[in-house]
């Protein structure tokens, strides 16, 4: 396959940045989207210039580091990790567009790599989850309906990649906190803290600066783990039940 | 700042007033549609009259219209608010994007469909509110009481076919805009089940073109009975 590329080239994070297209042959259709991007970056290399800087970890759609706009869709075309698609969902001849995610509370490191560290706060700011510290638990001692560990274990495929906010018009970030505050929400073992994490994790949202919801579910049909927008409904539920209800003024 | 304020200055709160006043402007529309279609009576306007005359003089309607009007004004203003917190939190745009194949149309334009409606809210309250209320009305007398004939002046109005079809097109924006707006009211309350979403949504399709329809169908009528 022949392809050319438009990709987002920025040196650091004040740098104003801009577009450079980079043609690549000797594409397979078998690559996966990075190593099709390994394959540009080695021809860099070898000519002396700086390769094209993405993130990347464990290339199998579990650990939530890639990331890339791709033809105006986080991760592409296909509802997968940038990882997991393959040139095969790209014709020959192709000009493919590739953009960093676009985020006030997402700063671009360098290229295509953005700090996602605020997602890293919002967890944070969720806090501990209070355990017994006793004698070893019998397996199974706490009993959970299989339907609500289902609808927690769904919200805990999160794997933080940062897609939702990329496509969402407002780059809110409701589904990835929502998802956070669900799957602790719903198991007993989450009950002690649920309001004071709920409250925490909407105000640390705000506070780094992502938009509002506006319900477009955009972040839903992009999600690479797919995500329900149920979760932001259960989280608004959350949230304005414990602003409420619970002892923090 | 206290809990209350704290709450209601945060994305959530701002959607939550949003979802609220928006839920109260659609029973408020309604109710003025169940009122408007006595347009349409073979009556002379007589009916039409009358309600409009028991409209004016209850105290009841009258404490019910500042509330809709402070509700109208809340959405606009949280609107713009949430508007400009939301471009604030995307300052560099994508070269590229395919948002039409994630989401619908209207759920993206909401702000400029809500625009346009306002914009034909301040000629319609302009042309029908303000005369009526402020302006010379013509008197209409039925059993020796005299009423004034609200009837005679949507009746002239709609026998002007710019205005018919402006009220006509602006009908079609408040549609759009209330396939996305309905059903996203209740999601931002928190009210999202798996068995009563569906019916929410399809109830939600059904209002944005039933009510609109049934809007628009007033002036058409008018306008060919006038000709």
């Amino acid at each position: 396959m022949q392809l050319t590329l438009k990709i987002w080239r920025q040196k650091n994070a004040s740098d104003k940045g801009g577009f450079v297209t980079y043609p690549v042959s000797d594409v397979s259709k078998d690559m996966s989207f990075l190593e099709m991007l390994d394959v540009l970056n080695e021809n860099l290399t070898e000519k002396g210039e700086d390769p094209v800087h993405f993130d990347h970890d464990c290339r199998e759609g579990i650990c939530g580091t890639c990331s890339l706009y791709i033809n105006g869709k986080p991760h592409g075309p296909l509802q997968t990790t940038t990882c997991q698609l393959h040139m095969r969902s790209f014709s020959d001849g192709q000009t493919i567009t590739i953009e960093p995610w676009r985020a006030k509370a997402f700063p671009i490191v360098k290229d295509l790599v953005v700090n996602r560290s605020a997602f890293d706060r919002i967890i944070q700011a969720g806090g501990y989850v209070s355990v017994g510290t006793g004698g070893v638990p019998d397996a199974n001692e706490i009993p959970i309906p299989k339907t609500i560990a289902d609808l927690a274990m769904d919200a805990a495929q999160c794997i933080g990649c940062g897609a939702c906010v990329a496509a969402c018009k407002n780059a809110s970030a409701m589904l990835f906190t929502s998802a956070k505050v669900s799957q602790l929400a719903l198991l007993p073992q989450g009950q002690v803290e649920r309001k004071t994490r709920a409250e925490k994790m909407v105000a640390q949202m705000d506070a780094e600066g992502f938009g509002a919801c506006t319900n477009t579910g955009a972040c839903e049909a992009e999600c690479p783990k797919g995500i329900s927008i149920t979760n932001i409904a259960r989280m608004n539920r959350e949230y304005f039940s414990a602003v409420v209800s619970s002892e923090n003024v | 700042m206290s809990w209350v304020t704290k709450t209601l200055s945060s994305t959530l709160g701002k959607k939550l007033l949003m979802a609220l006043t928006g839920l109260f402007l659609i029973l408020f529309l309604v109710v003025h549609l169940i009122g408007n279609l006595q347009l349409l009576l073979p009556d002379n306007g007589e009916s039409f009259n009358l309600y409009a005359e028991s409209m004016a003089t209850n105290p009841l309607i009258k404490v019910v219209s500042i509330g809709n009007f402070a509700f109208i004004i809340l959405h606009v203003i949280y609107s713009i608010l949430l508007t400009r917190h939301n471009k604030k939190s995307r300052p560099i745009g994508y070269a590229e994007t395919a948002a039409s194949t994630n989401s619908a149309w209207s759920s993206r334009n909401m702000g400029i469909l809500g625009t346009l409606i306002l914009i034909f809210l301040l000629v319609h309250l302009k042309g029908f509110y303000y005369e009526i209320k402020f302006g010379e009305v013509p008197m209409v007398d039925y059993a020796g009481i005299m009423y004034k004939n609200v009837f005679a002046i949507v009746a002239a109005a709609y026998s002007n076919v710019f205005y018919v079809v402006f009220y006509v097109i602006s009908m079609g924006f408040l549609g759009f805009h209330l396939s996305h707006g309905f059903a996203s009211a209740f999601q931002t309350l928190g009210l999202n089940h798996v068995k009563y979403s569906p019916l929410i949504q399809k109830v939600g399709i059904g209002f944005s073109i039933l009510i609109p329809a049934l809007f628009a169908l007033i002036p058409i009528v008018m306008y060919i009975q006038s000709v």
